[in-house]
């Protein structure tokens, strides 16, 4: 198989950097030609993602920059008090990849889900979390997180990209991938493809939908999502993440906090968790197409803008469903 | 806010002078943090004497380059013992003893685990179990960059009972880490119980032997002991190492040694006059056990 993307940047950028340590808790798939490459700057601790995380704190005092790898779940989950303590609390430049977050666990089954991840490495104190939408937002997005200085959890997408950016990546900044006005769909990770497909259904009826690639969750990109609020009837965020916690939630915050009013249609998982399925399966079976996305947000749409509901459902504040 | 004691003077202990009255004066800076709000007094005697020995004989690090890169690290990841290293590195000169008296200060940062704004800690620690494991990533460095300094990490026997602590040790001797050292402050009690009735730890050489380290057994409390078991490092080449220290909580405090309960001590005025007063009564052959 030849080399990811994502692992030629990785190699690339190790190259030139030698405080770049490549570390994984025995998950190779995507970054094979490594361990050639770096040598003794390549360690693999096995199956053991406290000492994985333990260890990179420990290389990152001595002025390494660890690359962290090892699958969502068990690595935001089990590992969790490790990042917090050893690598959040000092502010350590370490860099975790998670590996098959979200839908991307596929027929895994809810052991393999990491539906929680964005909302426990967004509540540590200067983590910044990266969720690309693509093959090609997942090695800007490492370029990025090596570029800065403190610790970062990206959540790793090896899809093709399937929408043009245009923009380059920049930790805290939001793409907008198309402009619109009645409606905004924000999505991050792979189900950016699926907004972005979902408005295009929206537009061929007339309706005019902006969609946002929000790339970074921590720090959140409060100017595009305001101006969204602002300049829309209604925000749909997407996301392959229990409603709770992520990027609803960073909204619910953060349009509170600025006492403003917006309608929020919420895609995420309520309480659940997925159909262990392959992922075009677990796309139609979750009601995650675009078409269903579309449909989703024309009912919303329709619904809020009822004669005399107008008013009174404008004041309501991130409603979901 | 960190501690401004840049500009203290050199306290730094004489060659000469007996460790035994380092210790103490180690121990009466760990009674009167007691008496300043309360400490885990219990586990700083346990230890203090490990830190003492192994700040004046075996670690190559000094107050003078605290930052250098070329110095072995001590970890102590039994962080509810820190009283015991900051008298240890205040005796050692990495910062004034009198900034002891600031222990639970506001201003301050001395409280009841290592923060790394103390100079000399080389990083914090409280949560029992993770040591080891950043020790480890800091000997692997040591190794990338073909260094000769060592890691020491000291671990207290209750906490042996997190399995992070293992993981980390089969990973240590995968990695065949020799510049690796945990030490284990072995006083047979936990926080509530004696770990042998609690999580029975024994025959403890014999797990570590079977993870793949090499064991020494040595009494924490006699210096000659410590200078002979840490004289000659690693142990074998290509393992990491595990020195057992047996100790005794509370050790050099008549009313606390060896006692369960003395594990956090809060003291009163009196408290304090009369437990200075033993440890002033005690002879210096009582360290040794």
């Amino acid at each position: 198989m030849s080399a990811s993307l994502y692992e030629k940047t990785l190699a690339a950028e190790a190259a030139h950097r030698a405080d770049i340590v490549v570390l994984t808790a025995e998950n190779r798939a995507h970054i094979r030609s490594l361990p050639e490459l770096l040598g003794d700057r390549f360690v693999d601790v096995g199956i053991a993602e406290q000492t994985l995380v333990g260890a990179a704190a420990g290389l990152a005092l001595r002025g390494r920059t660890p690359v962290v790898h090892a699958l969502a779940p068990f690595l935001t989950m089990r590992a969790f008090e490790f990042i917090r303590t050893d690598v959040g609390l000092p502010g350590l430049p370490v860099k975790f990849v998670g590996f098959i977050p979200g839908l991307l666990s596929e027929a895994n089954g809810p052991t393999h889900q990491a539906l929680e991840d964005v909302a426990l490495m967004r509540t540590i104190p200067g983590m910044t979390v990266l969720c690309p939408a693509d093959e090609q937002e997942t090695s800007e997005a490492l370029v990025a997180a090596l570029r800065s200085p403190g610790p970062c959890y990206l959540r790793y997408n090896p899809r093709p990209a399937r929408v043009p950016h245009h923009e380059p990546f920049l930790i805290g900044r939001a793409e907008v991938l198309r402009r619109g006005s009645d409606v905004a769909l924000v999505a991050y990770g792979p189900l950016v493809a699926e907004a972005y497909e979902a408005a295009l259904l929206l537009a061929a009826e007339g309706i005019s939908a902006r969609v946002l690639d929000l790339r970074t969750v921590n720090p959140i990109d409060e100017r595009a999502l305001l101006a969204a609020a602002q300049e829309t009837r209604l925000l749909v965020t997407v996301e392959d993440h229990f409603a709770r916690g992520g990027l609803r939630s960073a909204l619910a915050e953060l349009l509170v906090e600025r006492r403003i009013a917006a309608d929020v249609l919420t895609i995420a998982f309520e309480e659940r968790w997925f159909r262990p399925l392959h992922l075009g399966a677990l796309l139609e079976a979750e009601g995650l197409t675009p078409e269903a996305i579309a449909s989703r947000a024309r009912s919303r749409l329709a619904h809020r803008t009822e004669p005399g509901r107008t008013a009174s459902s404008r004041e309501a504040t991130a409603s979901s469903h | 806010m960190s501690v401004d004691i840049a500009s203290h003077p050199s306290f730094v202990v004489s060659e000469v002078e007996p460790l035994e009255l380092v210790s103490l004066r180690a121990r009466e800076h760990i009674l009167r943090m007691a008496a300043r709000g309360g400490c885990f007094a219990g586990a700083a005697l346990s230890c203090v004497d490990l830190l003492v020995h192994l700040y004046a004989r075996v670690l190559r690090t000094t107050p003078a380059t605290p930052h250098d890169p070329d110095r072995d690290y001590l970890l102590l990841s039994k962080g509810h013992a820190v009283p015991a290293l900051y008298a240890t590195l205040a005796e050692f000169g990495f910062f004034d003893p009198q900034e002891l008296r600031f222990h639970l200060s506001a201003d301050r940062s001395i409280y009841w685990h290592p923060s790394p704004t103390v100079p000399g800690v080389e990083f914090h620690s409280g949560s029992l179990g993770h040591g080891l494991a950043v020790g480890l990533g800091i000997a692997l460095d040591m190794r990338i960059r073909r260094s000769p300094n060592r890691v020491f990490v000291v671990v207290g026997d209750g906490e042996l009972n997190e399995g992070s602590v293992w993981e980390a040790a089969l990973i240590a001797a995968a990695q065949k880490l020799d510049n690796l050292i945990v030490v284990v402050d072995r006083n047979g009690l936990q926080a509530n119980a004696p770990t042998e009735k609690l999580v029975p730890l024994e025959p403890l050489t014999d797990k570590l032997a079977a993870f793949g380290w090499s064991t020494l057994v040595t009494h924490g409390h006699d210096f000659d002991a410590l200078e002979s078991a840490f004289a000659r490092l690693p142990l074998s080449p290509g393992r990491p190492t595990a020195i057992i220290a047996k100790t005794v909580r509370g050790m050099g405090i008549p009313s606390l040694q060896g006692r369960a309960e003395a594990w956090f001590v809060d003291l009163d005025a009196a408290e304090l006059e009369r437990l200075l007063s033993e440890l002033g009564d005690s002879r210096l052959g009582r360290f040794r056990s």
